[in-house]
């Protein structure tokens, strides 16, 4: 059985406490069994998930603060190693690589030999998930793994993965998980979840994977007061968040309204520059290309992530589909929210914000959807 | 009982078969019919298809084109695919000798209903080279003609030079298919019929309006008022089918391309029920 | 494809206008590719390359820099004469490049500020692109332009295909290299979200912001941008410079700065 549908609920359960001054040990233990341990440190001015070796390239006691348009890294006034949000990078480019080879075409005396063959995938174990992450994982995996076609390149890289969750103990301004009932608890889909409190850490395992891993972790017992602690401290991460985005009615006034002039309100905003879909962690489009050398007897079949705000994803017959910013902007935010859910069951999206954070002028699907709902309701009941 | 043949699903989707372009036809100015030829014998033995179904033909260094299939499904061997010559493949292609090696991946996508027309009325209405995709129902439909009741094409193209296989309408009447050609614009040597399929369609003897089977292909407009005509001459809307195109890219629903509303065009479609794209089809820039 | 064996290699020619010979020197710059290109097609005249010289017609013509003098604006027509395909190359060409600054200036001043005798110069008072006078094939955008690119159009045409050119933003090159948004992270101002991709996203990549050398991208929504940058504190002192660039007389980037003008 592959390893990602192993992961269950009912296999959650406290494996104990892990001292703050022994968390090197996990990322050793990590090692020792094999994975390159990717987690978040600093760059470019920003939290993104690199491959670390040591607690020292964590980003202790540095948190980031998020609002529409704009990120900026602070110190903050503990030295949590996780107290922080979201930030730019998604776990997707290691299971959906920005760049990959699908297939490659060689030319022979005998006409063209295919082949697709690709390296091994990487082992990777990836330390400090978010709920909203692993909720983006299971999304991605209902899309490349669970529907008619499988792809290789994803489910290579996906059973090769072991997960680290964090629970989150705070959360941005731009975070609205709760609403869409993907977080800030990690419930499922780890092998391992962390709860941060002073001192150390409340470790539950979530498989075998991950009990076999904190079997040589160095864990103390956990105290009544430990359990109050971790609890209180994701509670707080619940109480920060305020935004909100009431989901029960999105599918039909989002696919009800086509039409609406809300979409050109957009449409001024909107730089339609793709960054929303770039950071999005569900966001799954692409384009293959043709790669050559300049003979042409070596081609590479090469698959890039590619955006419906890109003007040439839709180009058909000489002319893109949807030629206009408010007809692209329309087509991302009715997926996200409305015809995701006929094709996949769920909302593709996870509450994580990273869509309102990157973008330039800062334009917040949250809101977008009330000036909507309430352009809608306004009208319906104008007797006018 | 119509039992078309299963599809085929290659182990990698990516996988690219290679074949040679056996055999070119042209059919009307910028539009030709390859037969594809398997190099492997064992691919060219389990290669089935389903009428309606697509494949992506593929030019090494050029890129990927999806084609719908238009051959007979229970011939073995050889795939033939009508082509329009329109962007960087297909021009590449119509240049290549014959015995090129190019390569396809497929078949994909869903098909024509063939088999819910067993005891019913049949009326295919294709427009242009959209009577290609058409073509492998029509030659299945006439292999089980017996199974059929009335079975009815109306074939419209912009003027008589553009009609596509009009050397094979007469074979197909003889088998027992009301075939029945209709052109936009005419010169003194037409002696046919002018004006659009609709038109045809509106005037055209129902046996049973409510056992009649709509299927057609052709540009979106032709086929909204296509259906539309139908639906006024009493045929269920449910029993209407048509068959859409937008930019494919990868033909497993993965990359995102095709979306038309929730559909996925090259996995959900290309054909369609028409009561499940109706709402979507007047949207501008859907 | 055998196309090569098929027919005679098509006849290429490099023109110049008014440029810095960036671009050009692109081409030379493709070193290890630049035998195979040669033997892709024939060289009739590159005068930057060889003395060699010879008249049309050409199949492809590759011009560089862009309209100046009254003399140049007589050539180009010439060219367009003489070539099947014309496919510019860099930010003069497409755009009028950085020369065009003198279409926001008094020429006459220029002039004297810059020669000893003005009126020995005959040139004209704006810099323009190739496309403001002959119609052009295709454009490669850029200063200069990216030579990856040049290669792969070339190799398309001499194929009889229609060169790949994106047209999408900056951005999304940016994103998948990984690179963080230097504006959204840092306040940089940058030009990426309506600037054409080709580069390959690299000053951002160095903590730079975009300064649009690409020019607009399609559909691009200069207003929405100078408006987001303005709210980020940015000065139109820092933004005028940023849109008056190698790209300044693109009809997207001056309507930019009429809208600039007008926020304040």
């Amino acid at each position: 059985m592959s390893h990602h549908t192993s992961i269950q609920p009912a296999d959650v359960s406290v494996a104990g406490l892990l001292r703050t001054d022994d968390l090197q040990q996990l990322i050793d233990a990590l090692i020792a069994a094999g994975y390159d341990v990717i987690g978040p440190k600093i760059d470019q001015c920003a939290i993104v998930y690199d491959q670390i070796t040591s607690v020292n390239q964590l980003p202790r006691g540095w948190t980031d603060l998020q609002e529409p348009g704009r990120y900026r890294l602070q110190q903050s006034d503990d030295s949590k190693y996780f107290g922080f949000a979201v930030g730019p990078h998604s776990w997707k480019k290691y299971l959906f690589p920005p760049q990959s080879i699908v297939s490659t075409a060689t030319r022979t005396e005998n006409g063209w030999q295919f082949s697709t063959d690709a390296p091994p995938a990487p082992r990777l174990a990836f330390l400090g998930v978010r709920a909203c992450e692993l909720a983006a994982i299971e999304i991605q995996d209902r899309v490349f793994l669970h529907g008619p076609w499988v792809d290789p390149i994803y489910k290579s890289r996906r059973d090769a993965v072991l997960i680290v969750a964090v629970n989150c103990t705070s959360a941005a301004s731009t975070c609205f998980c709760s609403s869409t009932n993907t977080g800030p608890r990690c419930r499922s889909g780890f092998d391992l979840a962390l709860t941060e409190i002073a001192g150390g850490f409340v470790i539950e395992t979530g498989s075998e994977s991950g009990r076999a891993i904190a079997a040589r972790l160095p864990l103390e017992s956990v105290t009544e007061h430990h359990h109050a602690e971790a609890s209180s401290a994701r509670a707080q991460a619940e109480a920060m968040m305020t935004r909100k985005l009431r989901t029960d009615d999105l599918h039909d006034l989002l696919l009800g309204n086509l039409k609406h002039p809300h979409w050109d309100d957009v449409a001024t905003r909107c730089l339609s520059c793709t960054n929303c879909t770039m950071v999005c962690p569900t966001c799954f489009c692409s384009t293959v290309t043709d790669v050559s050398d300049l003979t042409n007897d070596h081609v590479q079949r090469e698959r890039k992530w590619d955006s419906c705000f890109n003007i040439d994803f839709s180009y058909m017959n000489g002319s893109p589909v949807r030629n206009s910013i408010a007809s692209r902007y329309r087509q991302w935010l009715t997926h996200k929210l409305a015809s995701w859910q006929d094709q996949f069951g769920t909302l593709g999206c996870v509450g994580c914000g990273r869509c309102i954070t990157w973008c330039p002028p800062g334009i917040d699907l949250t809101e977008e959807v009330v000036k909507l709902r309430d352009a809608v309701h306004a009208n319906s009941e104008d007797p006018s | 009982m119509i039992t078309p043949f299963p599809s085929s699903h290659p182990h990698n989707p990516w996988l690219a078969h290679s074949v040679r372009i056996q055999r070119v036809t042209q059919e009307t100015p910028g539009v030709a019919t390859y037969d594809m030829a398997f190099d492997d014998a064992s691919v060219a033995e389990s290669f089935q298809f389903l009428p309606g179904q697509f494949n992506m033909i593929y030019l090494p260094g050029v890129g990927e084109v999806a084609i719908s299939i238009s051959g007979d499904p229970g011939q073995r061997g050889v795939v033939p695919h009508t082509i329009r010559e329109a962007g960087n493949v297909t021009k590449t292609l119509a240049r290549l000798p014959l015995n090129s090696s190019i390569a396809l991946r497929g078949p994909f996508g869903s098909s024509w209903p063939v088999e819910s027309c067993v005891g019913k009325d049949v009326v295919i209405v294709a427009g242009g080279i959209g009577l290609a995709p058409l073509r492998p129902a029509i030659l299945h439909l006439l292999k089980h003609r017996s199974e059929l009741d009335e079975l009815t094409l109306i074939v419209g193209a912009r003027d008589s030079s553009l009609l596509l296989y009009p050397e094979r309408y007469d074979d197909w009447r003889a088998k027992g298919m009301n075939v029945l050609v209709t052109v936009d614009r005419a010169d003194e040597s037409w002696h046919g019929c002018i004006g659009m399929v609709t038109a045809v369609l509106d005037r055209l003897w129902l046996r049973d309006a409510s056992k009649t089977v709509v299927m057609t292909c052709g540009p979106e407009v032709m086929m909204w008022y296509t259906v539309q005509t139908a639906i006024r001459r009493g045929i269920p809307s449910a029993q209407c089918f048509l068959s859409l195109e937008r930019n494919m890219n990868c033909a497993i629903g993965l990359c995102g391309h095709c979306q038309f509303g929730p559909e996925f065009l090259c996995k959900d479609g290309p054909v369609f029920c028409f009561d499940r794209v109706a709402s979507r089809m007047k949207v501008e820039d859907l | 494809m055998a196309v090569n064996d098929l027919k005679k290699r098509p006849r290429l020619a490099v023109f110049k206008f008014a440029s810095c010979d960036g671009c050009q020197l692109s081409l030379l710059d493709c070193e290890d590719e630049l035998l195979t290109v040669a033997g892709l097609v024939d060289i009739a005249m590159f005068p930057e390359a060889s003395s060699r010289m010879e008249a049309g017609p050409y199949d492809i013509a590759l011009v560089e820099g862009s309209i100046t003098t009254p003399h140049d604006a007589q050539r180009i027509q010439d060219v367009r004469k003489q070539a099947t395909t014309i496919v510019t190359i860099g930010a003069c060409a497409t755009a009028g490049g950085i020369q065009s600054l003198r279409n926001w200036a008094s020429h006459e001043d220029y002039l004297r500020c810059v020669y000893a005798k003005p009126e020995y110069i005959s040139s004209l008072a704006t810099s323009t692109a190739i496309a403001d006078h002959v119609r052009v094939d295709y454009e490669l955008r850029g200063c200069p332009v990216n030579r990856h690119q040049l290669l792969s159009a070339l190799t398309d045409l001499v194929h009889g295909r229609k060169p790949r050119l994106p047209a999408h933003s900056v951005c999304l090159d940016c994103k998948r290299r990984g690179t963080v948004c230097v504006e959204v992270a840092q306040g940089i101002p940058c030009l990426g979200p309506v600037t054409h991709a080709g580069c390959g996203a690299i000053c951002p990549a160095f903590d730079r912001g975009c300064y649009g050398c690409f020019g607009p991208a399609a559909q691009c929504n200069c207003n929405s941008l100078v408006t987001t940058l303005q709210s980020a504190g940015t000065t139109n002192d820092q933004l005028l410079p940023l849109l008056r660039n190698f790209n300044g007389a693109a009809p997207e980037f001056q309507a930019a700065v009429q809208f600039m003008n007008e926020q304040s």
